[in-house]
């Protein structure tokens, strides 16, 4: 028991949040950030309630958009992924190819040699529909998600590590206990990673993968080494976008799943509540 | 709960009208430009509507990437094909010297092709990369005639808009737009790897479009017919794959 509490309060102080919640019960609202859509100064976006947003309106659209495009994205890739549960490195590659690796699954298609006895029903049809649906869905978000962020400072101020989150204080613990709403330099920097690396690059290996994208532009297929080598990049990124989603999920368990969902639903993480 | 201030309601609701006004514009300007594709209503024919869109305003002129003779894969993967049936074992035991290839439609002088005076035209060669939706993949030499040149001895007529082909393995039928249909790449192929196209890639002809997916180039093609209008084609989706759940533009 005294485990699961001292994780609760560990993953508070690891958690982002708005809200501190003191032992002796009282409501700590500092906020010296910018919250609104525009990224001015919450006061003057909320005059009434008193608190300010957790999130700003931005965010929490848009993650919410991309949080239903991943896992539409995710079932639907997962399963085009059995068509042909094998991965290759350059240009081109099928059974008559070494594999670079395999996954031990069976598969929707009988020329494809997985040792199981059966075949799977073909879902491939709409699973493609679905897939590049979401795809322009995420895309088209994490655009204005993107731009948003650059124009308003929200990376800069949120996700950027500062100066003094580098210093001696240690990746787990925030720059500035005072500030008890922000990340930590490691969630900063897994959600810049998670921004600006993984998520331009399934992106990028997705397109490379188009026939059509590939005439187009051919040395953004030849950079990732070919296009069986795009769709391998591809998996392994898909896996780390995973992870980071299971981790994700399970830290907001840890803090409070009903708070911190509020929160990104509402702004509001119902810190009256908690803090009651 | 949060009460929206005046300021933010009025910019929400501007943003709101702006944005369907805009997308009813952009909707209007792509039915006028020939770019929503046959299969862009439904669930999915934003997705798809998009995707086609965009390459067409992109990458309409583009040429599919072509490699080295040292790329080749060695032996290339035939995939499964459905049983050819006793009519096609007779035209193959008779060298295709049967086989026709029949273009009517929109055309100003509908005809009908063998195999040897297709072999006759001039022939286009190209080594290039053909993936299947499946996600597998060979690089292939492939040689034949280009389709624009077999379009222009028998003269499409200005409204032409789409390629239907048909494979003489009933139920196989697809489509392709006047971009791929009329691109230099776009072959009617009947060799392969420096010989004759195998029956097992599709031979005695198959329509290659190597700027989309292998079930675009369909095997075994027996007749092609020009068209401004997919709907009076099956169920006028526009082709078999939109009939069996998938993408009728496989440039993706």
């Amino acid at each position: 028991m005294k485990d699961v509490r001292g994780a609760r309060a560990a993953s508070r102080t690891i958690y982002l949040s708005r809200f501190t919640v003191r032992r002796g019960g009282s409501i700590d609202t500092i906020s010296p950030m910018a919250d609104s859509v525009w990224g001015q100064p919450a006061a003057s976006a909320v005059p009434r309630t008193g608190a300010p947003a957790r999130h700003p309106a931005l965010v929490r659209v848009t993650h919410w958009i991309t949080a239903a495009a991943f896992l539409a994205l995710l079932v639907s890739g997962l399963e085009l992924v059995v068509s042909h549960p094998r991965f290759y490195w350059g240009e081109a590659g099928n059974v008559h190819t070494p594999p670079l690796f395999r996954i031990p699954i069976p598969s929707s298609r009988a020329t494809v040699p997985t040792g199981y006895g059966y075949v799977l029903p073909d879902q491939n049809g709409w699973s493609r529909y679905l897939h590049f649906q979401s795809a322009w869905v995420a895309v088209l978000t994490g655009l204005l998600y993107a731009s948003w962020g650059l124009f308003s400072g929200h990376f800069r101020r949120s996700l950027v590590p500062g100066r003094a989150d580098l210093a001696r204080r240690g990746f787990w613990r925030r720059a500035r206990e005072k500030d008890p709403w922000s990340y930590n330099p490691v969630q900063r920097l897994s959600y810049l990673a998670v921004v600006f690396v993984l998520f331009p690059l399934i992106v990028w290996t997705g397109l490379a993968m188009s026939p059509a994208i590939a005439a187009a532009a051919p040395s953004a297929v030849a950079i990732l080494g070919g296009q069986q080598s795009a769709r391998t990049i591809h998996f392994i990124v898909t896996i780390l976008l995973t992870l980071f989603f299971v981790v994700h999920v399970v830290m907001v368990w840890l803090a409070g799943f009903r708070s911190r969902v509020r929160g990104m639903i509402t702004g509001r993480p119902g810190a009256r509540r908690e803090g009651a | 709960m949060s009460k929206l201030s005046r300021r933010q309601l009025i910019t929400a609701g501007l943003a709101t009208a702006a944005g369907a006004s805009g997308l009813a514009a952009a909707a209007g300007l792509a039915r006028r430009y020939g770019l929503i594709p046959p299969d862009g209503g439904g669930l999915y024919g934003p997705g798809e509507t998009l995707t086609y869109a965009a390459q067409r305003v992109l990458t309409r002129h583009s040429m599919a990437r072509e490699f080295a003779p040292g790329q080749i894969s060695k032996p290339p993967f035939a995939n499964e094909i459905a049983p050819l049936g006793d009519a096609f074992k007779r035209l193959e035991a008779g060298g295709f010297a049967g086989w026709r290839l029949a273009v009517d439609g929109m055309v100003a002088r509908p005809a009908s092709f063998r195999v040897d005076e297709l072999k006759s035209f001039p022939r286009s060669s190209q080594i290039t990369h053909l993936a299947c939706e499946e996600g597998w993949s060979y690089i292939a030499e492939w040689s034949g005639v280009p389709l624009s040149h077999v379009l222009s001895l028998v003269g499409t007529l200005p409204q032409a808009r789409y390629v239907v082909y048909r494979s003489f393995q009933p139920d196989w039928w697809e489509s392709i737009d006047m971009a791929d249909a009329l691109h230099p790449q776009t072959l009617i192929a009947h060799g392969m790897n420096g010989g004759e196209l195998p029956v097992a890639f599709g031979g005695p002809l198959r329509l290659r479009v190597p700027r989309q997916l292998g079930y675009k180039n369909v095997k075994f093609i027996t007749r092609l017919t020009v068209t401004d209008d997919l709907k009076q084609f099956g169920k006028g989706l526009g082709s078999a794959s939109p009939e069996a759940g998938y993408a009728w533009y496989a440039g993706i």
